[in-house]
């Protein structure tokens, strides 16, 4: 766990640094203000104990940014993520499947609530990354804009769209900035819990009928690709990895995370008793890492560029349920601040 | 018996188990029936049918919700209130269901909508946000009324699936309260559009409070409707005098829910619920 995982402790020890470090800055003819070399020092300090920044901290503005845009995006793409599944929630075919489904769906919401709020910490408000949101000037997660199609799709997402995201997630626990590594760790638990029950039902399916079989295994074809490229760009086309994992933000590159994925599915593709739509998978000896086919790196920049099959339907569907539920925030903020009067004057 | 502390089933060595600790639960249920430890009479059978079957479309309406709230906060709260709901209505159908042989998804899938046993409120659209609280609001006076009493039913079963699911309604209790206050206390338009809803709610109050042949023999075993009523005036009267609205010129509709008899949205609902179980009849999800 985190040293400093107090944002009071880590304040306090800004200042010890700030007035250590006050003669440094002297020295160097440049009279940078000290506050900052200080705080430098000391964010420097902390990456190499491989420990976590904290609000309050000093930070450079380009890790600040950064991890803005991470952690939005990841929020963001919790809150659209919701469509493809709210989709399927009115038509699950048994009771226990429509309030696991339920739960799933809202424990997204939930993850959203926590990243909006550690990206709250950076100087930003949810206010404005909603705003970006429905502008369409921000990004989520890429494969939210696949339409889910059959009952199998809620399988497919959650075993391997999940299983990404949990590859990916897990090292974000060590996050150098701490309420966003401390989201992730219960993120993780809960996205354990919808990877474990998308692999029940497609193992469900799989051992039903010819027909329920074709249905899981056609999920699995047209989740396969889009579930390997949520890792990102292949690392010699990733510009932002290198400075992520100079900052302990990411801890393993774009291939390493999606070869260990890949490693993951062809064990439990076979207790699945399906195939994975990919014959060049294969275990590279030398290098210890998984292998697989190319992927249509085209259609990905495409989708991410707005030109997918879905983009338009999620982005509007957020936009609607943001504009039609206006007056009742407002109602909310009027009430507030009329109970608030009503007590100044009673007071 | 207490189902709470008896440990039966496999049910707890699902990846996916849902309600933590040693809560009741529907597969709690299905292995109490099965092994013969209870079984519903034939009238408590049909009485938790009418409440599963009332939680079950008012799930079925509030997962509509998820995604689409005013805030992610709603999002959250609706889905959990749907959730409850979804979880007491697979208790009650469950419990009736031993009765006949049936499972739960042999109940919400497989029957016909005049088989349907729920009272007309359920079955009413969300509307704006605005009159799915109004519904809310009803609902949650009723059943928490309705839930407390049950608890001390002669019928072990339905006063256990009663005793958990009353302390899940007080939320929905509180939740709905709170939002009635908040429109009809907020600005002009949250306030015409709290009146709206409650004006278009309101009229099924009634049916929930009409006594039934069932109703009277049930006796002890079940909680007669129109004895709620009195308290349920009290209740929502407190909260509606302090939001300054007035229902009282409503007129009541004449509902017929528990015979069948159902509003137009009711095969609606049922279409897109059953409408992928019935594509695999007889497949296992």
């Amino acid at each position: 766990m985190a040293q400093n995982s107090e944002p009071n402790s880590s304040g306090a020890s800004i200042k010890s640094v700030s007035s250590a470090a006050s003669g440094k800055a002297v020295l160097d003819g440049l009279t940078p203000d000290p506050v900052q070399l200080a705080g430098q020092e000391h964010f420097d300090a902390v990456l190499a104990k491989d420990s976590r920044v904290e609000p309050k901290d000093w930070m450079p503005d380009a890790y600040r940014r950064s991890l803005v845009r991470q952690i939005s995006q990841h929020a963001h793409s919790e809150i659209i993520g919701m469509q493809p599944e709210a989709n399927w929630i009115t038509r699950a075919p048994s009771l226990k499947r429509k309030s696991i489904l339920m739960a799933k769906v809202q424990d997204e919401a939930g993850h959203g609530l926590y990243l909006y709020s550690a990206a709250e910490t950076l100087g930003t408000t949810r206010d404005e990354m909603m705003d970006a949101l429905v502008a369409g000037k921000a990004r989520y997660s890429s494969i939210f804009n696949y339409p889910t199609v059959t009952w199998a799709d809620m399988g497919a997402i959650g075993w391997m769209v999940d299983g990404a995201a949990i590859c990916n997630q897990v090292p974000l626990c060590r996050a150098s900035y701490g309420p966003y590594g401390r989201a992730m760790v219960r993120v993780c638990k809960e996205e354990s819990f919808h990877q474990r029950q998308g692999f029940e039902i497609l193992l469900e399916l799989a051992n039903g009928t010819a027909e329920q079989r074709a249905m899981a295994q056609d999920a699995v074809n047209r989740w396969y690709a889009p579930s390997l490229m949520m890792f990102g760009p292949p690392d010699d086309d990733s510009p932002n990895s290198k400075q992520s994992m100079a900052w302990n933000i990411k801890r393993f590159s774009n291939d390493e995370l999606r070869s260990r994925f890949v490693g993951m599915l062809v064990e439990q593709v076979k207790v699945l008793g399906l195939t994975l739509p990919d014959d060049q998978v294969r275990f590279n000896e030398e290098s210890k890492t998984w292998e697989h086919g190319p992927l249509d790196w085209d259609e990905f920049k495409e989708v991410l560029a707005g030109r997918g099959p879905c983009n338009a339907q999620r982005l509007e569907r957020r936009r609607t349920a943001h504009e039609e539920g206006a007056w009742v925030r407002e109602a909310a903020v009027a009430y507030h601040q009329k109970q608030q009067d009503k007590q100044k004057a009673a007071a | 018996m207490t189902p709470h502390a008896t440990n039966l089933g496999d049910s707890s060595a699902s990846a996916t188990r849902i309600t933590p600790g040693n809560a009741l639960r529907p597969e709690d249920i299905v292995e109490a029936t099965r092994l013969g430890t209870v079984k519903p009479s034939e009238d408590v059978a049909e009485y938790a049918l009418r409440l599963g079957d009332d939680a079950l479309i008012l799930a079925q309406r509030l997962g509509h919700w998820i995604s689409r709230g005013p805030e992610l906060e709603e999002d959250v709260a609706l889905g959990n209130i749907a959730l409850d709901q979804l979880g007491h209505a697979r208790s009650f159908l469950s419990y009736a269901g031993a009765a006949w042989g049936k499972t739960e998804d042999d109940l919400a899938y497989f029957r016909r909508e005049p088989e349907f046993r729920c009272a007309h409120l359920f079955e009413q659209p969300n509307g704006d946000f605005a009159v799915t609280i109004a519904r809310a609001f009803i609902v949650a006076n009723y059943q928490f009324l309705l839930y407390r009493e049950l608890s001390k039913s002669t019928d072990s079963m339905l006063a256990a699936i009663a005793a958990k699911a009353v302390k899940e309604v007080d939320y929905h209790l509180d939740h709905s309260t709170q939002w009635v206050l908040r429109l009809a206390g907020g600005t002009d338009e949250s306030r015409r559009r709290m009146v709206a809803g409650l004006n278009l709610m309101w009229p099924f109050v009634g049916e929930l409070f009409q006594d039934d042949s069932l109703t009277a023999r049930l006796g002890a075993a079940g909680v007669v409707p129109s004895s709620l009523k009195d308290e349920f005036d009290r209740s929502t009267g407190t909260v509606l005098a302090e939001a300054d609205l007035d229902v009282s010129a409503l007129h009541m509709s004449t509902g017929g829910g528990r015979a069948g008899r159902h509003s137009e949205h009711l095969g609606f609902v049922l279409a897109e619920m059953q409408v992928l179980a019935r594509e695999f009849p007889g497949a296992s999800w």
